[in-house]
Parts: structure tokens; C-alpha cells; sequence
């Protein structure tokens, strides 16, 4: 049964950037795209254990911080290396200005 | 505690296991603390810097090429060859690094074309030595699995000496690449290449054997030596200034230290050698945040010079200072030089490092 959890308020993310959020046990990254869209992924690179939160977003792109894989945020696609395994998403909504995230 | 345990560089030896078991491999790294809008600032990616550098960067190339060229047979090529085998030998590693990060430019393809051309003149398999440099990032300087120490100890003087000429690495990139391309990764490189990748390495290595054959036919039918002046022996004669800066980024420091202010230093070095370097003489900076673009890193320098070591004024002071230290590493090599801290800084912490930090210069 997939629930719908509370991530953070929409403010709590910047435009172009991205949060980290932990919940049971498990880190996720929640994105905000330059067009005000919310995108929600696994927290950590499928590489090594870094956390995306600290890396950079550039349009639809998430770069990690230790060794700049890249992945699309949008569909989890790993870009190339030293990223060759897909990130997991997860789907997404607003409601009353806070960001909800369905968690497997 | 390393305490007197024998070194072994392998990737898949006795030090590896070690690293693995004591949680040294990919371990939690220290970092200074940097607030999420300055750090997200400086890693903000552009195109302009890194073009006008590649504009500047091959004009010197093919200017001094076409010197050379234009000299040959009189002894006026020879500055325009010393030059150009700098730039050709030496710079291209810094483009090959920066590229390889994928934050020289934003523009993700221009990364791709500069770090293949730059590959290809240093004799680097553009495949394995991606994997390798993450390796040396999430591993810096760790025995067993950082796959670029480049003085191991106890230390080979001689070895570090004649690497100022390229010969060894030259002697090691073309076999390497020969062998690759006949589809034979060793046991190292298969321990950093994913097997899903490997296959790209042979075909990368097929590429570049295909070029240098191409240029030791087009030497034959010339009868000259002009082209392998130009294509592959550049390696040799202008990788100087690539080993005087790098050799410098950790040797004599510490290593299985989980600090990059224990393994790695910051030297201030003259304007022509950071534009041949792209400012990697701000090492710790770059380590510690990998994602900063080169040309952000003197502005990273500052934000957080408080809490690194002194940087070295000058690569002689630096050398001087690494001297007396392989001196003693070749009787005790557990000894090593801990550079101090400025009061301002966050203090190391030995007891989260395997090393024995009673070995220590200060």
C-alpha cells in the first residue's frame, strides 16, 4: 500500500534546488525545478552513498556532490558515468502548500 | 594504528582488504562547514570562462605548432616546441580533470569533446581513468585503493625524478593502451570499471592506437620525425610542468586519513602555471568540494582558508618542505608531514584516522 507523506512546506525548497528528507529509515531528495515544478527521487546516489541534497540542479539535472554523476530528476535516468544505475522516483502533489510524496 | 604494516598499492591486495574492513573505503569524509547558499553560489556552472580558456588554449597550441613546424631543422622550433609540449603534455591534464568533473563548462558535450581530445594526448584511456579519478576521489591517498597515488612509499626518488621526463608514464600509457585495445583490463582497473563500461574502454583504446599508428605511417612516408614531434612524443617533453604542479597536490602528507587537510595541500603558484593548471594548486578546495568549478576556487579558497592549513607561498617553498620529508620516508615510512592548523580552524581528529599520527612531522 503506497503512502502519501508530508515532505516540507513548498517554501522550504528553492527554486532550482533541492532538500533532503528522511523518513522511516530512508533519505529523499525533494526538487524543485526552474519552472516551479515538485520532483521527488531516492536521497542517495546509486553510486556511492552521497546525498543529492548537497549536490546542484541545473534545468531538469541533478548533479552529485562527490563525483558529479548526473541524473534527470524528472525520470531518475542515470546521464552517464560514473552514474549507471537509475534513481528511483517517486510521485508527487501539492496540497494546502505542502509538498506530499508517495512512498512504496 | 598503521603503526609498521607494509604498504601494499595493489587495488586488490592486502591493504585493500584492510581499508575495507576498518571502514577507511569509502568513508565519511570531514568538511568544512559552508553554508548551502555560498557553497550552491560556487557551484553554479558556465560556459564563458572555460571557452575563452579553451579559445586561448588551442590558438597556443596550434600557434606554437605552426612555429615549430615552420622552424624545423634550425634551432629556432625549439621554443616554439617547448611551448607546445607544454601545452600538449601539461595543460592537457588539467583540461582532462576539469572536463572529466563535467564542471569546466555547463554545456555538458563541450566537457565531453575537451576531456576525449585531452584524453588522447596524455595517453589516457578516457574510460578507465574516469573510473579511476572517482576512485582517488572517494578514496584520497587511501593504501589499496586510491588508484592515482603518484609517490608511493617508501618513495622511489629516482622514479619521482625521471617522472619529470614522462618516460615512465609513457612507458606505461602506450603498452596500457596497446593492451586495452586488444581487450585486456588487469585486475585493478577491473576493480574501478564497472563491467557494464568495460567494453568502452577497449573500443576507446582501439581509437587512440588507430591515430598513433596512423601518425607513425604518416612519419614513414614523410620520412620525419616532425609528426611524431607533434602527435605522442609531447608526452615526453612537455609533462614537466604537469608532474612539477600535481606531484605536489599530496605528497609527503598523510595518508589513510579520512581529511583531505591531512593528505592534500594548497600552494599559491604564479599566473601561467594556473592557467596551465586551471587553478588546481587550490587542492584541498577541490577536494573537499569537488562540484566547485575551477575558476570558483580561488573564491572557495577564501571562504574557507580558515579552517585549512597555511597554503604553501610557492612550489619551491612547497618542495623544500617535501624534501627532508621522502628523505626520512625512505628509512621510517609511516613518517609523514602534518601541517598545522590556523587557530580559526576546526582541530584534526586522529582518532577517526587508521594512521599513526605519532609518525607526524609538525
Amino acid at each position: 500500500m503506497a503512502d502519501w507523506v508530508e515532505a516540507c512546506a513548498v517554501d522550504d525548497v528553492e527554486e532550482e534546488d533541492v532538500i533532503r528528507f528522511d523518513h522511516g529509515g530512508r533519505t529523499f531528495a525533494i526538487y524543485r525545478s526552474p519552472d516551479d515544478e515538485f520532483f521527488a527521487t531516492d536521497g542517495f546516489c546509486t553510486h556511492e552513498k552521497a546525498h543529492l541534497a548537497d549536490g546542484l540542479v541545473m534545468d531538469d539535472i541533478i548533479e552529485c556532490p562527490k563525483h558529479n554523476g548526473r541524473f534527470n530528476y524528472k525520470t531518475g535516468q542515470a546521464k552517464g558515468a560514473p552514474v549507471c544505475i537509475n534513481l528511483q522516483t517517486y510521485p508527487v502533489k501539492i496540497e494546502a502548500g505542502k509538498v506530499m510524496i508517495q512512498i512504496n | 594504528m598503521a603503526g609498521t604494516v607494509k604498504r601494499d598499492y595493489s587495488l586488490v591486495g592486502e591493504s585493500t582488504r584492510r581499508a575495507i574492513e576498518t571502514g577507511l573505503a569509502s568513508a565519511k569524509w570531514y568538511h568544512t562547514d559552508v553554508s548551502r547558499k555560498a557553497i550552491k553560489e560556487l557551484m553554479q556552472r558556465s560556459d564563458g570562462p572555460a571557452i575563452r580558456d579553451t579559445i586561448i588554449w588551442i590558438v597556443a597550441i596550434l600557434g606554437s605548432a605552426a612555429g615549430g613546424i615552420y622552424f624545423w631543422g634550425t634551432w629556432w622550433c625549439v621554443p616554439f616546441f617547448f611551448v607546445y609540449g607544454v601545452l600538449y603534455g601539461s595543460s592537457s591534464d588539467s583540461r582532462w580533470h576539469e572536463c572529466g568533473h563535467g564542471t569546466a563548462f555547463r554545456t555538458r558535450w563541450m566537457n565531453d569533446v575537451v576531456y576525449q581530445i585531452a584524453s588522447f594526448m596524455l595517453m589516457r584511456n578516457p574510460v578507465t581513468w574516469r573510473w579511476s579519478h572517482a576512485r582517488h576521489h572517494t578514496d584520497t591517498i587511501i593504501v589499496g585503493r586510491d588508484a592515482e597515488i603518484a609517490v608511493m612509499r617508501p618513495p622511489d626518488l629516482l622514479r619521482t625524478a625521471l617522472a619529470f621526463t614522462g618516460i615512465l608514464d609513457f612507458r606505461y600509457s602506450l603498452p596500457a593502451l596497446v593492451r586495452q585495445a586488444f581487450g585486456k583490463l588487469t585486475p585493478d582497473e577491473k576493480s574501478y570499471v564497472p563491467e557494464m563500461e568495460q567494453h568502452k574502454a577497449v573500443i576507446a583504446a582501439r581509437w587512440h592506437i588507430v591515430i598513433y599508428i596512423a601518425t607513425i605511417a604518416v612519419a614513414l612516408y614523410t620520412w620525419s620525425w616532425l609528426p611524431l614531434v607533434l602527435i605522442g612524443v609531447p608526452r615526453l617533453y612537455g609533462t614537466w610542468h604537469m608532474v612539477l604542479t600535481g606531484l605536489l597536490q599530496h605528497i609527503g602528507l598523510a595518508d589513510n586519513v579520512v581529511d583531505h587537510r591531512l593528505n592534500t595541500r594548497t600552494v599559491y603558484m604564479n599566473p601561467i602555471s594556473r592557467f596551465i593548471y586551471w587553478n588546481m594548486n587550490y587542492h584541498v578546495e577541490h577536494h573537499m568540494f569537488p562540484m566547485v568549478p575551477y575558476h570558483a576556487l580561488p573564491r572557495l579558497h577564501e571562504l574557507i582558508k580558515h579552517d585549512l592549513p597555511e597554503p604553501n607561498p610557492s612550489m619551491w617553498h612547497a618542495y623544500r618542505e617535501v624534501w627532508p620529508v621522502l628523505l626520512r620516508q625512505l628509512k621510517y615510512e609511516d613518517y609523514f608531514l602534518k601541517r598545522e592548523l590556523p587557530l580559526t580552524a576546526r582541530p584534526y581528529r586522529g582518532e577517526f584516522h587508521e594512521v599513526n599520527m605519532s609518525a607526524a612531522a609538525e
